[in-house]
């Protein structure tokens, strides 16, 4: 029996005919080919969130993002200008092509703050703008126009404190891409939550794999019940998961979901230490005291539902957004590097605590989510292992999991719009060449 | 690094004394259960004690006592996951899978 209401249609599935309710085949997750188009289709065109603008606090500051989903070696400058504006560039030397801003180990990413980026190898020098400002012994060059070689530059923009970069430069504005479900929760007061704890992964799935188990919480019961008393975990079972309501704005989606814990309603629920510091899996119970909380934005539980816990975004293609109840936010990202491995990355943001108290309860709800994370990962390693063996072709998905559903259609919309398109291509070019070779022979 | 006078009796679990993350996970995963009983018999009842005791001072300016109680109940936080709910040092279920801290917030 539903605990909480569904659409006219019967179920959220049939409120989105376009998703259909036939069993899905997960080839997109297996097949490499596959990915290589995804790269090209999703990761080169759509916009990537590579972090929050606290980690740029002044003119000069910069950080550096590894983005192999977007093709081998791609990496990105991201600088806060002297104008407070951020900027993103291709990391690359325009003089013979060293990456320019990298540490001990060119392929790992580095953050810091300076005037100018000068290059290890021969230090030309760029402006944080991006120009080319110093050539080493110019006059050993011939006549080089400076105005023309500077940074290759990417696509930056910011949406709520948020930076994403987009590698097409025909590509919509971010704030139109991102669409109404973002535009429903601008004012939250993300950037007083400054207090971060980060998380990074590598996992042996497909990148939408890991993204198919944070998308559901139909798996959390069953999954992460040892926490529980056996007692507490046949109840948890037997009421199963439900959400309060799905809201699916293609190619973005949302779930709002019930409270569970924070605070539980039976403090025989959770652990000893989740009742002292009170705080846990859904982070600490109190809310903090800052302003923004009170009146939230239309798109935060937007069923304005008292028993509301969680909101839960998926911002195409790889950016999730968990907005908590008592007052604070996480991140997931999944970086594809393999048709079956990607980078996991999580950050939380807090208000920053105001004593002992507050900072472990912040601590708990931290180490709480590692332990949790660590039982989805190694999951999802198996869900792939037996996917590849292509025994079953055909799964199963119920309603509490139409975001999966949503996903893969989405994906594979993008997918097949750029190979129809690549035909187009590859036939406008046979026939130009056709053309030609006609032309050659009648010459 | 000597603990408040009140607090001796957690002199004995000073190499929890930890400023991070990593250092401490690792510990966890290097002690035995019943090393991890002991020390969490010994102060878990102290908790509400030890944070009444560092509410005194500013989080951000700490007098080096308070601090090692700080690592102390931060260690603690990471060990209730192993005596409360797994009843083993590695969290269940995690077969090969690793997830690295990277940033935190360091007292």
């Amino acid at each position: 029996m539903a605990h909480f209401t569904k659409p006219a249609e019967g179920s959220w599935t049939q409120h989105y005919p376009e998703l259909g309710t036939a069993p899905v085949d997960y080839s997109d997750s297996i097949d490499p080919a596959f990915l290589d188009v995804e790269r090209e289709a999703i990761f080169k065109k759509t916009w990537l969130n590579i972090g929050r603008v606290e980690r740029l606090p002044k003119t000069g500051s910069y950080f550096t993002k590894e983005l192999p989903s977007a093709g081998l070696g791609m990496s990105v400058i991201i600088v806060k200008t002297k104008d407070g504006s951020v900027k993103a560039f291709h990391n690359i030397c325009r003089h013979r092509g060293n990456k320019l801003v990298w540490n001990d180990f060119p392929h790992e990413e580095t953050s810091g703050t300076c005037r100018q980026f000068t290059c290890k190898y021969h230090a030309w020098r760029y402006s944080l703008d991006g120009e080319l400002s110093f050539i080493q012994q110019e006059d050993e060059f011939f006549d080089v126009d400076k105005s023309q070689f500077g940074l290759k530059p990417v696509r930056c923009e910011v949406w709520e404190g948020f930076i994403f970069i987009n590698f097409d430069d025909d590509a919509q504005p971010l704030a139109e891409y991102l669409g109404p479900l973002a535009k429903g929760i601008e004012g939250y007061p993300f950037g007083e939550m400054t207090e971060v704890y980060s998380y990074k992964a590598e996992v042996g799935s497909n990148w939408k794999l890991f993204i198919d188990a944070f998308v559901e919480f139909y798996h959390a019961p069953v999954l992460h019940q040892k926490q529980y008393t056996a007692e507490e975990a046949a109840k948890i079972v037997q009421y199963g998961f439900e959400a309060l309501h799905y809201d699916l704005q293609s190619p973005h989606g949302m779930q709002s979901v019930w409270g569970g814990q924070s605070p539980p309603a039976d403090l025989n629920m959770v652990k000893p230490m989740d009742r002292v510091l009170r705080s846990g899996l859904f982070g600490p119970w109190e809310r903090p005291d800052i302003e923004g909380l009170e009146h939230l934005p239309p798109g935060v539980n937007p069923t304005r539902a008292p028993q509301w816990g969680i909101d839960s975004f998926l911002f195409f293609p790889n950016f999730m957004l968990l907005i908590w109840a008592p007052g604070w936010y996480l991140t997931y990202h999944y970086w594809p590097t393999g048709v079956d491995r990607h980078i996991f990355e999580c950050s939380m943001y807090f208000v920053p605590p105001r004593n002992a108290r507050e900072r472990l309860a912040q601590e708990l709800a931290a180490v709480t989510f590692k332990e949790y994370a660590l039982q989805d990962g190694n999951t999802l390693e198996a869900t792939q292992t037996m996917i590849g063996t292509r025994v079953v072709r055909d799964f199963l998905l119920c309603d509490q999991e139409i975001l999966i559903r949503h996903l893969h259609k989405v994906t594979g919309d993008y997918v097949n719009k750029y190979r129809a398109n690549g035909d187009e291509r590859l036939r406008d070019e046979r026939a130009s060449a056709a053309k030609e070779a006609h032309n050659g022979s009648t010459r | 690094m000597a603990l408040p006078a009140e607090f001796a009796d957690l002199e004995p679990y000073l190499e929890w004394d930890l400023a991070t993350e990593p250092e401490r996970y690792a510990k966890r995963l290097s002690s035995t259960m019943a090393e991890m009983q002991a020390f969490y018999d010994a102060a878990f009842p102290r908790m509400e004690e030890v944070i009444a005791y560092c509410d005194k001072f500013s989080l951000d300016d700490l007098p080096e006592d308070a601090r090692t109680l700080m690592h102390i109940m931060q260690s603690l936080v990471m060990v209730s996951f192993p005596i409360e709910a797994w009843k083993q040092a590695r969290v269940p279920d995690s077969g090969a899978a690793w997830v690295e801290l990277i940033k935190e917030p360091v007292i």
